[in-house]
Formats: C-alpha cells, structure tokens, sequence
C-alpha cells in the first residue's frame, strides 16, 4: 500500500486537469471531482498511516522511494516520497482538513461565478501540499513550496474584481519571495556542502561538518519557513491574506499552507540541531512573533482578521517549540490547531455567509439564530484558549513544558502571557459576536447542512485530537513522532495548572469587559488611544515596508529608467548624432569650387615640403 | 546519403517563401496557409530530429555536406549537436506560433510573409551550419529582413527603431566578422590548408594574445546580440516597434543567436580567451539581471516591459556562459530555450491585446482578465514562468544556472569580489521580477471589469493556437526536464571538458 503513496499527492493533480480541461462548464462535477479526489488523498494517508503503524515503520526507519527527475554530472535531483510517522500524520492532517474544507465549499461557495475554478485551485494546492509532506530531498520541498506558494496567490485573489484582493495576493506572492530567496540560497549551501539535496544522505553528512557553515545554512533555510509561516519580521502577509474565500483562509492560510514552514523545520530538524545558534535564533523568533501577533489580535474588529493574527502568533508558538528542541510538542501542536483554527475560520465563514459582514461589532447575539456555529465555534475557541481537556491546553502544554525543562525560563514566561493574551482575544470575538445584544439588523439564519456537518466533524477533533498526545496516553504521539529518541510526556503539574489558570484568567477577563458591559464599540480605543492606534495599526510595521518599497526600490527603479534614457541612450544616440553631423560638416570641403581645391592642393604641397625639410632645418631627430 | 533532415527543416521556410511569390497577393488566406504549412514541416522535422538525436553517441549528428568554393574550403555543411537541437527545435516553435500570431495581418501580407520566412531561414541556418562562412552568411540573412519588417509594419517610432536596431546590430556584425577573418586566417595558417569547418578550426590551439583580442571581437561583436548591457538598447526599442509575430522572433530566437555563437564560436574556439573576459561578463551580467529588472518595473508600455524583462532574462544567460562550468552552461542554453518560448508566448499575447484595443498603455488597463480570460491565463502562465516559478520550463534554467555560478570559485578583480556574490545578487533578481510581473498583471487583468473594454473578444479560432502551444511547452519541459537537459548537457559537457584543460591566463581581471 505504502508503495502507492505517490497516488496521494497525484490524484488531487488529476482533479485539477480534469476540472480545467473537461468539467468546468458543469459545476457541481467539478465539485464533486474535487472532493472524490481529495476524498481518495484522504483513505491511502489512513492507509498509509496505518500501514506506518503495523509495519513498525519509525523516525529512525523511514521508507524512501526516489526516481531521478533532472540529473548531471555530480548534481543529481530526485522526486521521491520519504515516509515515516511525520509524514503519516502530516499526510493525515492535511487531507482530512482539505476533505472537510472542499465539502463545506460547496455550500459556501454555491453561486458563485467561479465556483469550479475555485474547486480546480484547490486540487491544485492540495496536490502540491502533499508533494511537499512526502518530498524526501530539499529541492522537491522547494519546488512544491512555491507550487502551494502560487495556489495561495490564486485563491487571495479570486476575486478579483476587488482591488484589495488584488493587492494582497501581490503582497503576499512578494513576501514570501523573499523568503524563498534566502531558502534557495540555503539549499545551494547545502549542495555545495554535501554535494545532495537527500534529506536522509544529508542527515549522515552533517555530522562533523563545519559548525558555522551549518549555522548560515540554517539560517538561511530557515527565511522560508520565516516567510511561509508568516513569522517576524516577514508576517506582514498573512493578515491581508484573509481578502481571499473564508474555505481558502480555513485550509490555506490558517490549517496547512502556513503550517508548511513548521513542517520543513521538522523535517530539517537534524541541521537545526546540528547549528545550535541558530535554533537559539528560532526559538526566540518564534516566541517573540507569538506574543507580537496576540497583542495585535487585541485591536482587531475583522473576524477573519483577529483569527489570522491568531494564526501568526499559533505558528509562533509551533517555531518557538522546534527551536527549544521539541519537534513532538511543535508537531502536536500543528495538528490540533489544524483541526481547532480551521473550525473557527469555517464558523466565521458561516457568519459571514449568513451577514455578509465581518466586523465583530456589527454582530452580536448570534447564539440564538446561529446555534450550531456559535456551538461549534466556542469549542474552537476553548481550544485555542487552551482550556482542559480541549486539544490546544495539551498541545500548548507540551510546548510549555518543553521550553520550561530545556531551560528558556524567558521564553516560557512569554508563552505564558501569550496564553493568556490568546484566550483573552479569542474570548472577545466570542462575547462580542455571539452573545450579547444584535447591534445591527440582520436576518441571521443557520448554514445548510453542507457547511454545518464539516463544522461539527472538525468540533469533534478540536475536542478529541488533543488525547492522542495527552500525558496519560501511553504510547503517545510523542513516541510516534520525535528527533533521536521517543519523548515520554510527563506531565508536569505547575505548567499545567499555569496554563489553565492563564487561560480561565483571559476568557474571565474577556467576560468582564465584553461581556458583561456589551460594548457598541472597542473600549481600549476610549481608554488609551494611542495603545489602540498602533496595536490597529500592527506596529506600523506595514507602513514601514511599504516605504521602503515606495521609496528605495521604486526609486531605485526611477534613477536607472532615467540614467537608461538619458546616460546610456544618450551615448549611443549622440555617437550617432556625431556622425551625422560631422557628416554635415565634410559635405562642404567637397562643394565643386575649383578656386578651394587649387588651395587646398597649394597648403598640402606647402606642408609636405615643409615636412620633408625639417631634418635638414634641424626640427626632428 | 540519407534523408537530408536538416536541410528540410532549413529550405522548407524557403520553398514557402518562393510559393507565397508565385501567389496573388489578394488570396490572403492562402498565403497564410502556405506560411502555416511551410513552418509546420520545420517544426515537425525539428521534433524529430530533437527525439531522434542519440545522446549515447553525442557530438554534431545529421550531417549533410556539398562542397562549394573549394579553393577557400567553404562547404554548405549543416549539423546539429545538444547545444543546437534545442535552438532549432525553439525556432520552429516560435516561427509556426508566430504564423498564427499574425493571422489576422492585414496590411500588405504577402510581402510580410516573404520577409519573415526570409528571416527564420536565416535563424535555422546560424544553429545549422558546420561551417563558419555560412555561419556567418545566415546570421546577416537573419539581421536585414528585420530591418524592413520593422520599418515598414511596425508601429511606435517604427523608423526610428528599425534604424537602430540594424545599426547596433551591423556594428557588431562587423566586430564579429572581424573576429571570424582572423580565426578562419589563423586557423588555416595552423591547419596549412583553408578551412571553414568549425569542428576544425575549433580544434585548432590558438595562441594565447590572439585570443585575448579576438575573443572580445566575438564577445563585442556578438553581445551586442544577446544583448549585453550597455550595448542593449536597440532591444527594447526595436521589441516596441516590431509587429507582433516579428517581436516573438525576436526576442525569442535573435537574441538566442547572440549567446549561441559566444558558445560556439567564442568558447568553443578561444577557450582561454573566454576564461580572460569571464569576470568582465559577470559583472555586466549582474547589470542586465537587476538593472534590467527595475527599469522593467518603471515602463508605462506593456511591450517595453517585456523588452526589459528580456534584457533582465538574458543577463542569466550571461551568468551561465560567464560561470564557464557544467551546471552553468546546460543552464544557460537551457535559459535560452525557456526564455524564448516565455517571451514569444508574452509577445504574442500583447499583440492580441493591442490589436483589439489599439494601446498598449499599461495604466490605461484593468480587469482585462474578466473580458479576456484564456489571454489572461496565459499572461500568468507566462509571468510565473518569467519569475522563475517551479513547474515551468524557466525556473530548471534559472536554478542550474544559480547552481553553476554558485559553486564556482573564483575571486574577480584581485578579490574584491568573488563569483559567489555575484550569484547572489543575481538570484536576488526573482525577487525584483515577482515584484513587476505580478505589478503588471494585475494593473492590465485584475480588478473591477471596466465597460470600456466589453468589446474586447477573448483569444479564439488561430489566435488560441501560440497560447495553447507555448503555454504547453513551458508546462511540459517544467515538469519533465530531463529531455531537454540530458540533450544539451552531452554537447556542454565536452566544451566544458575544453575549457578545463585550458590553461588559465593571467591579466588585468
């Protein structure tokens, strides 16, 4: 069966041709070849997981598949697929929230003009997804990094008759370019180093390498995760990147796309590991871009955009627990808030499908027309919350308990305020949208059955998918999936009582602004202003790129175009002038006057005597 | 004598050309059709020979030769080897999208047809011959007849530009021809009998102050084809002006021209010469690639975008040829064949879009993409090729070219700069080229549907022909390289064999 695992990754690339070049005229085929399609993706992951399982098949023990794709003398590139529990479960994951994600499309994208070349997008990106879970070399990983890149760039701007939309999906492609760029140059250093992009063949070579070579290349590979996982300072995309369908948000640009970049450290742990400075730098980006991203939720009134914040500082925390040295606790962690974070963007997409609004203070009282996506929606926020025994308090716990007991005592201090900044924010949005008094008119009513059954399928995992990791679970997901040795969870029972404490503190918090006074509009504005103003505003970080854009590259730009017109245009333009005119000037020597021809003849004859008798005067020697 | 599969694939073009004469000039749609079968028959002679050629045995394959002036050893010899079949092969694609690019021509189509098929016989005979005479023969045969298709159906300073181009171009010719006298006058004084053989004259050691100053005859002769910055700016220009079937041989196959014949004739036959002059190319490379890249951001008008873009596109060519290694070098040819499908696939695009709203003014656009969707997809096709996106043909060129120039070592200028830095800074350039492709795709397709362009009809009947065609390529050879690659490494391998043993010179770099 394992043996067939390269299906998993073609079968949604099909859909993708077949939707394009045959069914798009019939839209609800073109729906239907998508989610078969995704469908099957999702029975061989089980199988392959299960097969992972019953044939013992470890992170010590992998199974590699490699055929050649490009090769030259001493460079050989290879498509392969390298399986081992991390891609299993990453396989898993990325097609059970794509299968649910595609089904609950139907409904909310029904009517839409674009509606099977939505479902073609979306095979597409679910292929490349899965051709970037079971690369088994750099470059692979980097070709379909880019191919999920592009999908990304497709779906921000499907619709594309809006001008924000448009400018977001520029913004994000551009973005993350920059990433990519530092990633390419890391993955040449690793060629140039051990001469292979294999991921196995290079965790061999590193061992005796020079450490600061391991160091910049780690570095350097890590800008793309910093870019597709939208840490600092590259995070600037992934809030804009909301202009896109709220299913593209759910799947994309919360789930799995962003995730992708905690999931290239994962499985480039070893040279993570092998460069400790520089996971000393991931750890720190990761924990400093989790506490960044939560204080900007704080401000926020879109719901999409309060839930995206919370995505950049979510995969803060997934970065900041691969560089204190827990790929179990980082990859736990991206599992449930795959479920949990994709059950709240597809509720916010049933908001909006039954408003047509996003600002969380033009809703209100939802609770009672909306009952089984208000339902749905705070189980996924006592998820994200990290209330116990919800899948975030025992994911987030392990990434607590791992920055705790590997001695980042700063680190595990901010991950904590983070925590309770993350159920603070997200228990805002919960009081303000759902309970409460309705601020405006609306005829608010439940989603058809298509979006509501995705809806409680993902509730029941945000619930459950957090016991397959829990402490008292033998034979965990922490002996699945690890780096070197199985880790054995032990629970520690500050941490866990920490965390709680941090998590009941924010939703009481919440409670007691938001929910108890009901406000018309966002109190922190009255209250301090200008705290408002710049955690609206992201830090102003934004403004900033922009104007350095604007202003260097753009006038970088200008400088040459004119230099090009003027300078190097000019030269060749005014040698050519010369020319023309120094042809104008000849003309007149040969006028046809006989009287200027005698004379000249006379002063030729004049200096070639004169020529001629200068040795004799004495004038050269 | 078997089949003379070359030799079709060259006079084909020919054989239409005289056809199209004999007609009337009233019966446009024949014309049309002799044009579109007489490319056809190149295209599929050039398909063959692109599968039929053994990489096994490597080396120039399908050989024809008639002697001709005896006493001077010039022959009509044609071959091709891995460098060349993709050129060749790149050529009959171009020409026969190019065709149906100019189906609906209207404006004295039977003499527009003579010239162009006049032009890409020419094209066909530079990547063809085995003889440097003929060499030499084709690729002015290939320089004038874009002179009166530019001055006589272009548009936008149409004189003007149609003048420069011939004149830079002419300039170098005469640099290059320079160069060629000297190497077929020393070559045969080595030889002690003339010869216009290339393999011959290739084989030939030259001594090493003769290559120093031919081998910048053929760099300055040539470059100014590729084009080489500063010598560049006849090709935006002459990009603008050229109609549009003329713009997508040019830009796809002439300036291919340029960089072929410095492998050829420069590397190829002067390897220490090249080996000299490689630090000054890699630093005007650099120019071409970033330089190019952000005056391609600041352009108002759609093709002097694409013109940049080329210049930008080229200077990785540069890059491939100036890294002088194995990786380089397949990257580099392979970059011309990629670049050359990208920027006929764009030129032809542009030509449908002004021919049906008579602008070409960028900001004047918007939404197109809501009118226009099939010309719209095959813009993104083509910009995502251009930025270097996994998946298509460009981003194997570009990444093994990145490759080549990155592993080399070597310090430049007395190592105030080393050859790693340049690659760097170059591959810095897909960052600046995703900035302006996606800038402007979106001013032209994206955003609100604007009711000043409904009249727009979306590509249809002829016009679906080069989108389809060269979208298709790009998607094939981006997914499978190894065809394409494994063709042209078997012949870069040997010149790069040559250019190892060459002993490297000192000197003023």
């Amino acid at each position: 069966m394992i043996e067939l695992a390269w299906l998993i990754p073609l079968l949604p690339a099909i859909a993708f041709f077949i939707i394009i070049f045959l069914v798009r005229p019939l839209r609800l085929f073109s729906a239907l070849t998508a989610v078969v399609a995704i469908g099957l993706s999702f029975a061989f992951s089980l199988a392959v997981l299960a097969e992972v399982i019953w044939r013992g098949i470890s992170m010590e023990q992998p199974l590699e598949l490699a055929s050649r794709w490009l090769a030259l003398p001493g460079l050989t590139v290879e498509a392969g697929l390298l399986i081992d529990p991390l891609t299993a479960v990453m396989l898993v994951v990325v097609t059970s929230v794509s299968l649910l994600v595609a089904i609950y499309s139907i409904g909310y994208m029904h009517g839409d003009p674009g509606f099977s070349v939505f479902f073609a997008y979306i095979s597409l990106f679910v292929s490349s997804m899965l051709g970037l879970v079971v690369a088994n070399n750099y470059f692979q990983m980097f070709f379909f990094w880019e191919l999920v890149g592009l999908c990304s760039y497709l779906l921000i701007g499907f619709y594309l008759h809006r001008p924000t939309a448009v400018a977001a999906n520029i913004k994000a492609f551009v973005v993350n370019r920059i990433g990519d760029f530092g990633f390419m140059l890391g993955t040449f250093m690793l060629f140039l180093g051990f001469g292979t992009f294999n991921f196995l063949e290079l965790a061999e070579a590193f061992k005796g390498a020079n450490p600061a070579f391991l160091t910049l290349t780690a570095l350097l590979v890590f800008c793309g995760p910093v870019a597709k996982s939208a840490q600092f300072p590259l995070h600037v995309w992934l809030p804009d990147a909301m202009e896109g369908p709220t299913p593209v948000s759910a799947l994309i640009h919360a789930a799995t796309m962003v995730a992708a970049g905690v999931y290239l450290l994962a499985r480039g742990f070893i040279l993570f590991a092998s460069a400790p400075q520089a996971q000393l730098v991931v750890a720190y980006i990761g924990g400093f871009t989790a506490i960044l991203a939560a204080t900007m939720a704080l401000a926020q009134e879109d719901i999409k955009r309060i839930l995206a914040y919370s995505t950049i500082s979510q995969l803060g925390y997934m970065v900041m627990a691969m560089g204190v040295g827990s790929l179990t606790a980082g990859m736990f962690h991206l599992t449930t808030h795959a479920f949990f974070k994709a059950l709240l963007f597809l509720a916010a997409g049933s908001i909006y499908h039954a408003l047509d609004e996003l600002n969380i203070y033009r809703m209100g009282g939802l609770a009672k027309s909306m009952k089984i996506t208000s339902g749905t929606l705070v189980i996924g926020a006592l998820a994200l919350a990290g209330v116990p025994p919800f899948s975030g308090f025992w994911s987030k716990d392990e990434i607590l308990l791992a920055a705790y007991s590997h001695g980042y005592a700063g680190l595990y201090v901010l991950a904590t305020i983070t925590a309770f900044l993350t159920s603070f924010y997200i228990f805002r949005l919960v009081f303000v949208a759902l309970f409460g008094r309705e601020r405006a008119a609306f005829h608010a009513h439940e989603a058809p059955g298509v979006m509501t059954v995705p809806l409680v399928l993902l509730a029941v995992l945000a619930v459950v998918a957090g016991f397959v990791g829990a402490p008292f679970v033998a034979h965990g997901f922490g002996s699945f999936v690890y780096f070197a040795e199985p880790e054995h969870a032990v629970p520690n029972i500050t941490v866990m009582a920490v965390s709680t404490a941090v998590a009941l503190l924010g939703i009481g918090g919440a409670w007691w602004v938001y929910g108890r006074r009901q406000p018309a509009s966002e109190p922190l504005a009255a209250v301090a202003p200008a705290l408002h103003r710049l955690l609206y505003h992201r830090y102003y970080i934004d403004d900033f790129y922009l104007w350095i854009f604007r202003v260097i590259v753009l006038g970088l730009g200008a400088a040459f175009n004119w230099c090009e017109r003027h300078v190097v245009d000019g030269i060749f333009d005014g040698l050519a002038d010369c020319i023309r005119a120094s042809g104008r000037r000849l003309r007149r020597v040969q006028v046809g006057r006989l009287q200027s021809y005698a004379l000249v003849i006379f002063a030729a004859v004049v200096i070639i005597v004169f020529w001629m008798a200068l040795p004799v005067l004495g004038g050269i020697r | 004598m078997s089949f003379p599969v070359l030799s079709t694939i060259l006079l084909a073009p020919v054989a239409g050309l005289l056809t199209i004469l004999c007609l009337p000039e009233r019966e446009e749609r024949l014309i049309k059709i002799t044009a579109a079968v007489a490319t056809f028959v190149s295209l599929a002679f050039s398909v063959y020979v692109f599968l039929a050629y053994d990489k096994a045995k490597a080396g120039l394959q399908f050989l024809e030769t008639i002697p001709w002036v005896q006493p001077f050893g010039i022959n009509y010899a044609l071959g091709v080897d891995g460098m060349s079949v993709p050129l060749v092969l790149l050529t009959a694609i171009v020409i026969f999208t190019g065709v149906f690019a100019s189906w609906d021509m209207e404006h004295r189509v039977k003499e527009f047809f003579v010239f162009l098929l006049m032009l890409v016989t020419g094209v066909f005979g530079v990547f063809m011959s085995r003889d440097l005479f003929f060499f030499y023969f084709f690729f002015e045969v290939a320089v004038i007849p874009m002179y009166i298709l530019i001055g006589v159906w272009g548009s936008t300073r149409k004189e003007y530009s149609a003048m420069k181009l011939t004149l830079y171009l002419l300039v170098g010719s005469a640099f290059a021809l320079i160069g060629l006298i000297s190497l077929y006058l020393a070559g045969s004084a080595a030889l002690g009998y003339p010869t216009f053989d290339i393999a011959t004259l290739g084989s030939v050691g030259y001594d090493l102050s003769f290559q120093r100053w031919v081998s910048f005859l053929i760099l300055f002769g040539f470059g100014v084809l590729v084009p080489i910055w500063p010598l560049h700016l006849w090709s935006p220009d002459g990009h603008v002006a050229a109609p549009t079937a003329v713009s997508m041989l040019h830009a796809g196959v002439l300036m291919k021209l340029g960089a072929y014949a410095l492998l050829r004739v420069g590397a190829f036959f002067m390897p220490e010469g090249i080996k000299f002059w490689a630090p000054l190319i890699a630093v005007l490379c650099l120019v071409n690639v970033v330089y190019g890249a952000l005056v391609a951001m600041q352009q108002r008008d759609l093709k002097f975008v694409i013109g940049y873009s080329s210049v930008s596109h080229m200077g990785y060519v540069l890059l491939g040829v100036a890294a002088l290694n194995l990786f380089s070098i397949t990257g580099a040819v392979t970059q011309m064949f990629a670049h050359g499908i990208m920027t006929a696939l764009f030129f032809a695009l542009v030509g449908q879009v002004y021919h049906k709203s008579h602008t070409r003014e960028i900001a004047l656009f918007g939404g197109l993409a809501h009118q226009m969707p099939r010309v719209a997809a095959g813009w993104l096709i083509g910009g995502l090729a251009s930025l270097g996106l996994p998946g298509l043909n460009n981003f194997v060129a570009e990444f093994l070219i990145f490759i080549g120039a990155f592993t080399r070592e070597q310090a430049l200028f007395g190592g105030l700069l080393s050859f790693r830095v340049i690659a760097v800074l170059a591959t810095l350039g897909v960052v600046v080229t995703a900035i302006y492709v996606l800038r402007v795709f979106k001013h032209v397709f994206l955003g609100p549907r604007q009711a000043q362009w409904d009249h727009l009809r979306d590509a249809h009947g002829a016009e679906v022909v080069p989108i389809a065609v060269l979208c298709g390529v790009l998607i094939l050879f981006g997914i499978l390289p190894s065809p394409l690659v494994d063709v042209i490494q078997v012949s870069v391998g040997s010149l790069v064999a040559k250019l190892e043993s060459a002993v490297q010179i000192g000197g003023i770099f």
